[in-house]
């Protein structure tokens, strides 16, 4: 297969990579970029430890070309923080314990801000409907919700 | 001990951060240069002999660097020293659908890929075993041909007390047969591996193992090389929850394929993959009698397992002995006979999942102990409360108890619950139940017989206050780094923050036997106290001499060594780490651990059960029914758990919470299920992983013991806290419904086919489960058999017309695509 050129705006710098042109975005990030915080787990958008957002809106990195996102802006978990100062989830993250093994975490935290940039004080249904395509096998779900909520008490 | 500055604390987990920055680098995130890329060739055949391999036109194909199969090492392993009866690939004879039988390395995994398919394996296929009873009865047909009888992998057979006259002194004897389904872990984090052999000929090993030095074993034995040249490093798991804790041959075929093309190989396994390599829960028909008083005092308990393992031994022996052996540490019980029997057939091997191996018979147990409550009339969670086996007490089967919990834990969530008011009393559709459960804090003993510590740790203090902790264990997410970080802070008097974490690096730390059976935290811990002790005699001997006050006032917290009588009098914990260090030269010091002598019986088999500590949890759940589309909803799911004492309490939660999401999705619906030795469902959408959406709000209640021997009195909290859940919830439908359901998952169809039955009086049928072994309903063991018989004969005539084909087109023709199962399959 032969590589192709592309270029692709994540977290926001702009980087030209040449790759093959049926890899997904989550190889690109992952294998070209070294961008490996973004994590998978089946590959066939089941679990949503891949997600990204693009322009703001979750997306499975692992269904998604990235011919399809080459005029978007792509935010990686890399991307959360703002130079020194770690978002509001991430700390809330590791205060409540929302992450246990850590593998999830990327995905959910993704997901989590979108949710937050569009709706600033989630009820705790509405945090579950926006992690409903995060699957997490540690922690129940429940010290998310509360992660979450004192998160966005603090945005 | 004075006031505790660091246990008991809700800090974060020193390893969060680079779990939330995307930092934490994963087995399939380390890339190395000149890096090759592995996948296996898997068998298409749940049973078969291998006639030939042909490799070539796979290592002709352009970018191929190398491949191996079984034939490379086919010397026997297997995680139990006793039971060695896999090898790292096939060699000669496939067992399951998804075994690996050969390895490709190529510069990327899309032409390693392109490259299995490449690969002739020419299969005479056999006739299968795929059920319990086939497994018993079918003589003829042996999946591996060491097995005694038939395809019995493991017979086990104790007894204690006076069974006959316990059951003659019983006021009411029950008798149920329940079936425990299979289900698997499934952690999102599929299995990875990275092999590095240099050319000094050394090899590292990066991989999401639970058992680093467990597979250091492995790897000498298989690869032929020496221990002292081969370092594992355990990386962070991304979940395991027991999957994680055998050898695997995608680690082996790594390493090999490395040692052919000295260049660092990586195989990460898909999705499908992880579902057939599995290990997870065995599939386990149960029938237990229990005889009881009229108050509802236990006089006898006979319990009998049937444990499917799949093609291999994997943990199996201990899964065996552990489906009988802790059934005793909750209730009192004079008298208990336990008889296990696992068989192989030709499916994924099962071994250790959350709760391993107690978690079924916990099932059967607490179900039970329901229906013998509504025969006596008693309130389930009263009458669990009234026959409690005591605290510091010795159980039938000479198991050592010393902190019990099981009381508290059932008033706490009897409580929160308010159970003994509601049960029974709700509306139709509504239900409420109670299980309790115990599990170890690590296993007495390890897998393979020697006097050795059980985990050992070091402990090193830099001259800046930074301080460093060496331990083998495994960080697969329930927080043992962090657990480790906590022990030696407290002890030293600084903040889990100073401390760095070196842990699951046979090259660095010393051995920790691994992540399994929850023994990190009792095991570890006080291995790394003792080594952070041995530290804080050296700071505290030179600071009693500055500070002039005797050793024992002296206290070190918030990186201050000072007076306990009057703490202004003191010094920072840096300039009492340079004294010492000018005093004694480097600040290093070792701990260990081993379980003590004498905390288990003294016969054949009585070496699963013992443990330091047992952890103790109860149950409440709610559960509503939908009696029009069998749906079980659960509202909540209230947990107590006893863990001795919380190092830190928002780990402890997290692990109870947890523990009870994934008991809620193996009765719900989780199940690790076959047709024809294919799984019918190998992906996280079929197989249905509970999302936020499905998972019931989640109640986590922390009981602290303190147990005398546990680091600051800490015990388990990883598995024990799941096994009550199952069997709770099942005790909630049937107070909801007025069903009995004596097998898992508690699925909408049987359900409403529950609903919808009549027994011969016009009654709605009162419970779902099996009715004996090898019986659809009828007890005629005969009956069965011939069923049996029938069912086989069958599958063969069909199998002969599908596979037929396949073996005429196998040498050279154009065979079938790999991972693709036999066409016209079951």
């Amino acid at each position: 297969m032969t590589k192709e050129l592309l270029s692709l705006s994540v977290n926001g710098e702009r980087h030209t990579v040449a790759a093959e042109p049926h890899h997904t975005l989550l190889e690109v990030l992952r294998e070209e970029l070294g961008l490996t915080g973004t994590k998978h787990g089946c590959e066939l958008g089941e679990c949503g430890a891949c997600t990204v957002l693009v322009d703001g809106e979750p997306v499975l990195s692992c269904l998604t070309l990235p011919a399809q996102v080459r005029d978007r802006e792509v935010t990686t978990v890399e991307g959360l923080a703002t130079g020194e100062r770690l978002h509001p989830l991430q700390t809330a993250f590791a205060e409540e314990g929302a992450a246990q093994c850590g593998y999830c975490t990327p995905g959910m935290l993704m997901s989590a801000k979108a949710l937050l940039d569009r709706n600033a004080r989630p009820s705790r249904e509405e945090i579950a409907a926006a992690i409903a395509g995060n699957l997490c096998r540690c922690t129940g779900y429940t010290a998310i919700y509360e992660a979450v909520e004192k998160a966005s008490a603090r945005v | 001990m004075s006031e505790l500055s660091v246990v008991g604390r809700r800090l974060p987990k020193v390893n969060s951060w680079q779990h939330l920055t995307g930092a934490a680098r994963y087995a399939d995130d380390v890339v190395l240069p000149r890096m090759l890329y592995g996948r296996l060739l898997r068998s298409t055949h749940p049973h078969a002999r291998i006639r030939a391999i042909d490799t070539s036109a796979a290592l002709a194909h352009p970018g191929v660097v190398a491949v191996v199969t079984g034939r490379d090492m086919p010397e026997k392993m297997g995680i139990m020293p006793s039971t060695q009866d896999e090898t790292a690939l096939a060699v000669d004879r496939v067992r399951y659908v998804g075994e690996p039988v050969a390895g490709v390395a190529a510069v990327d995994e899309d032409t390693a890929f392109e490259a299995l398919s490449l690969i002739r394996v020419d299969y005479e296929p056999l006739e299968p075993i795929f059920t319990i009873e086939e497994a018993l009865e079918r003589d003829d047909v042996r999946i591996h041909d060491e097995s005694r009888r038939a395809n019995v992998f493991k017979e086990v057979h104790l007894a204690f007390g006076d069974l006959d006259g316990g059951f003659a002194s019983a006021d009411h004897v029950r008798e149920d047969w329940t079936f425990f389904e299979g289900n698997t872990h499934a952690p999102i984090e599929t299995h990875s591996a990275v092999a590095s052999y240099g050319g000094d000929d050394k090899l590292t090993l990066w991989t999401c193992t639970q058992v680093p030095h467990y597979l250091h074993r492995e790897l000498e034995k298989v690869l032929g090389i020496s221990r002292a040249r081969i370092r594992v490093i355990a990386t962070p798991n991304g979940g395991a929850f027991g999957g994680k804790s055998d050898p695997f041959a995608h680690e082996f075929a790594a390493c090999l394929l490395s040692m052919r093309t000295r260049r660092p190989v990586k195989i990460t396994l898909d999705r499908e993959e992880v579902f057939y390599a599995h290990r997870g829960r065995h599939p386990v028909l149960m029938h237990l009698r229990t005889g009881v008083r009229r108050d509802g005092e236990i006089t006898a308990c006979h319990l009998q397992t049937w444990l499917d393992g799949g093609a291999y031994a994997s943990y199996g022996i201990a899964t065996t002995y552990y489906t009988g052996a802790l059934l005793t540490v909750t209730y009192r019980m004079p008298a208990y006979k336990f008889d296990g029997v696992r068989v192989y057939t030709n499916k994924p091997p099962c071994g250790p999942k959350r709760g391993h191996g107690t978690t079924q018979p916990r099932f059967a147990f607490e179900t039970q102990l329901d229906k013998i409550a509504h025969d006596l009339g008693l309130d389930p969670l009263e009458y669990r409360m009234r026959i409690l086996q005591p605290p510091g007490s010795r159980t039938v089967n000479g198991l050592r108890i010393t902190s019990m919990g099981l009381g508290q834990c059932l008033e706490a969530a009897g409580r929160a619950t308010r159970f003994s008011e509601r049960h029974g009393q709700l509306p139709r559709g509504k239900g409420i139940g109670v299980a309790g459960s115990a599990y170890i804090s690590g296993a007495g003993l390890p897998i393979y017989w020697n006097d050795m510590p059980h985990s050992a740790a070091t402990v090193k203090i830099d001259r800046g206050g930074g301080v460093t902790v060496y331990c083998g264990t495994s960080e697969i997410g329930q927080g043992s780094d962090h657990m480790l970080a906590t022990v030696v802070a407290e002890v030293l008097g600084v903040l889990p923050e100073d401390v760095h974490v070196v842990s699951g690096d046979t090259a660095l730390a010393p051995v920790d036997l691994g992540s399994y059976s929850s023994r990190v935290t009792f095991m570890a811990g006080n291995a790394t106290k003792e080594a952070a002790c041995r530290l804080r005699e050296q700071l505290f001997a030179v600071a009693s001499e500055k500070l002039e006050v005797p050793t024992d006032r002296l206290a070190a917290a918030f990186r201050r060594v000072y007076d306990a009588r009057d703490p202004g009098k003191g010094m920072s914990f840096v300039e009492a780490a340079n004294l010492a260090e000018a005093r004694y030269g480097v600040l290093s010091a070792g701990g260990s651990y081993r379980p003590p002598k004498g905390i288990g019986g003294d016969y054949k088999g009585a070496g699963v059960g013992p443990t330091p500590a047992y952890s103790y949890q109860a149950a409440v759940a709610e559960v509503s029914v939908d009696v029009e589309t069998g749906t079980v909803t659960v509202d909540r799911i209230t947990t107590a758990h006893d863990c001795g004492r919380a190092l830190n309490p928002v780990n402890v939660e997290g692990q109870i919470e947890g523990s009870a999401y994934m008991g809620y999705g193996e009765i719900i619906g989780e199940e690790q299920v076959f047709r024809a030795g294919l799984h019918k469902k190998p992906s996280l959408l079929d197989y249905k992983l509970p999302t936020s959406l499905d998972t019931p709000a989640l109640e986590a209640i922390v009981i602290e013991t303190v147990d005398a021997e546990g680091p600051f009195g800490g015990k388990e909290a990883g598995d024990g806290p799941l096994n009550p859940v199952i069997p709770a919830i099942a005790n909630a439908v049937y107070d909801a419904i007025g069903v009995r359901f004596d097998e898992t998952p508690i699925t909408p169809d049987k359900v409403l086919a529950a609903l919808g039955k009549r027994d011969k009086r016009g009654e709605p049928k009162e419970r779902v489960g099996p009715d004996g072994l090898g019986s659809t309903g009828k007890r005629d063991p005969k009956a069965a058999l011939r069923r049996l018989t029938f069912g086989t004969e069958a599958r063969e005539k069909k199998r002969d017309a599908t596979t037929g084909a396949l073996v005429e087109s196998a040498p050279g023709g154009p065979g079938p695509e790999p991972g693709t199962p036999p066409v016209g399959s079951r």
